[in-house]
């Protein structure tokens, strides 16, 4: 019993990861109809500035904050300049501009940190002033951490008069500018909210996967299938999505016959599995067009 | 000078054109309906004026010259455009429709103040202020569409054909209300329409459009009694 606690309990951990993840992809889906493949990447990305800062002396905390907010305006800059201008191409276009990304934030790592495989040190204490057999302190602390700030992201779009301009935006573009939402600015806005949550993200997963060009990899795509999971037009359902991934691939590896050969394996599975027999996730909504 | 002057607009579809110059003014206070068949281009004249749409030739708004500006700025100049198909943001609740209306506004007393006297038009709209707003009738839509477009205290509000898609008893309330919108803030409408013989009751002026040309214009009462006119472009 211990041990089933302690495996869901380090997967709701590792699945909050996914949820920021999932989060992230999903804001952008919902604004622009497409998968940011390079989100992983770019959460890499902002975690090797994290990394970069704390090398150069800052404390782990302000190190994380400082590329948090770094990453926001990468987000910003990185919709301004290169994904404005295919914003009218086809999809196949798009789609490449999103894999370029992906290929150039790996390689562009690679070229300034190395591909060597760095430790990073976790924003938690390792005593929290009291000890328990069934969670480790980064654990707990990823999520309590990931909880709040996704809290905070949920609150920042039902309450403030941006949020709801920005759900505007992305719902239905031509009234959101009939009322005055410059809409285009609202998608950048929407990038560089996605990065900073996926900056959280790549920076509370480095501690457990350990730094190196390719560390999201495996987290994106378990983070797709979260966001699949739990309906792309739904942004609550895809964080929820992403901590039931996160449980079922701990028990896949413990009680399936040589299922920790094949955790990866099942994120592909549940990935081909509700396209084809639930497109629209647990708790999306079926878009019906008229043709 | 005219409150709205549009000389010689033209407007384009990528590279199909619908306006072929259209000309007319509004003023200030002022009702004026563009009437017109399918395809004549009066959707279009309104999305020309709100720089949706490709344009060449002049729009003047209190002044102001409006080509070169984003639609988001002709908002914030106070044109508030009720769009064609209403606009409504579906997955939002009737009240956050109504304060994105406000968008651009600032002082919140002031928008609490006009969300309650928007209820106060529309007491429908009152009664299902959390209900989301995909869920409302076509009417209720309507008049989400038009509380939505009151809530940015507009100086010239577009209105495209209110009266689509509802029953005529819908359609006779909600004019209604436009006409004591008029007589109590005092609002300028630019009016499309297809069901003429309403639009003419409740505007002052008319324009009649013919494939994407001004081809009559005048005071509505003049074109409500011209026989021919009323035969061959109104259909009533």
């Amino acid at each position: 019993m211990d041990l089933f606690l302690q495996l869901t309990l380090a997967g709701l951990a590792i699945g909050s990861i996914y949820s920021c993840v999932a989060l992230a992809v999903v804001m952008i889906y919902q604004a622009t109809d497409h998968f940011n493949f390079a989100q992983g990447e770019m959460a890499m990305f902002s975690t090797y500035v994290a990394w970069t800062l704390i090398g150069l002396g800052a404390p782990v905390w302000l190190a994380f904050l400082l590329a948090v907010g770094i990453s926001f305006l990468a987000g910003v800059i990185i919709e301004r300049v290169i994904v404005k201008p295919v914003e009218n191409a086809p999809v196949l276009n798009q789609i490449i501009v999103f894999i370029g990304l992906l290929v150039i934030f790996n390689a562009v790592a690679g070229w300034i940190w190395e591909f060597t495989i760095k430790p990073f040190p976790s924003l938690f204490p390792e005593d929290l002033g009291f000890k328990s057999e069934l969670i480790g302190p980064h654990h707990l602390g990823v999520i309590a951490l990931t909880l709040g700030v996704l809290a905070l992201v949920f609150a920042f779009f039902r309450f403030t008069r941006v949020g709801l301009a920005m759900r505007a935006a992305a719902a239905n573009p031509d009234s959101a500018r009939l009322v005055g939402v410059s809409v285009g600015w609202m998608l950048a806005l929407g990038w560089g909210l996605a990065a900073s949550i996926g900056a959280v993200g790549g920076i509370l997963v480095a501690p457990i996967v350990f730094l190196e060009p390719n560390m999201m990899a495996g987290v994106l795509l378990y983070g797709f299938a979260g966001a699949l999971l739990g309906g792309v037009s739904s942004p609550g359902g895809a964080v929820l999505g992403g901590l039931v991934v996160g449980v079922l691939e701990n028990w896949v590896g413990q009680y399936v016959p040589g299922g920790s050969e094949l955790k990866l394996t099942f994120a592909l599975i549940l990935i081909v599995g509700v396209l084809v027999f639930k497109p629209a996730g647990l708790f999306g909504r079926v878009v019906v067009r008229r043709v | 000078m005219a409150f709205l002057e549009v000389r010689g607009l033209e407007a384009y579809y990528r590279q199909t054109q619908a306006l072929f110059g259209v000309d007319f003014v509004l003023d200030e206070g002022s009702i004026t309906a563009v009437l017109g068949a399918n395809g004549a281009g009066k959707t279009t004249t309104l999305r020309a004026i709100c720089r949706m749409v490709r344009t060449e030739g002049e729009v003047v708004f209190d002044g102001q010259d409006l080509s070169g500006l984003s639609t988001e700025r002709v908002v914030g100049l106070g044109i508030a455009h009720v769009p064609e198909g209403r606009g409504t943001f579906v997955r939002q609740s009737v009240e956050e429709n109504l304060q994105l209306g406000a968008y651009t506004r600032k002082n919140k007393a002031d928008i609490a103040a006009d969300m309650e006297s928007v209820y106060g038009y529309f007491p429908r709209l009152g009664e299902r202020r959390r209900q989301q707003a995909g869920t409302l009738s076509g009417g209720e839509q309507q008049m989400l569409a038009i509380g939505r477009a009151l809530m940015l205290r507009p100086k010239l509000m577009l209105l495209d054909e209110p009266s689509f898609g509802l029953a005529p008893l819908i359609v006779q309330e909600i004019y209604e209300i436009m006409a004591r919108i008029r007589e109590r803030e005092g609002t300028s409408m630019l009016l499309v329409e297809q069901n003429a013989s309403i639009a003419l009751e409740l505007a002052d002026h008319a324009y009649l459009l013919e494939t994407g040309r001004g081809v009559r214009g005048g005071e509505s009462s003049l074109l409500r009694d011209d026989e021919d006119i009323r035969r061959s472009y109104l259909g009533y």
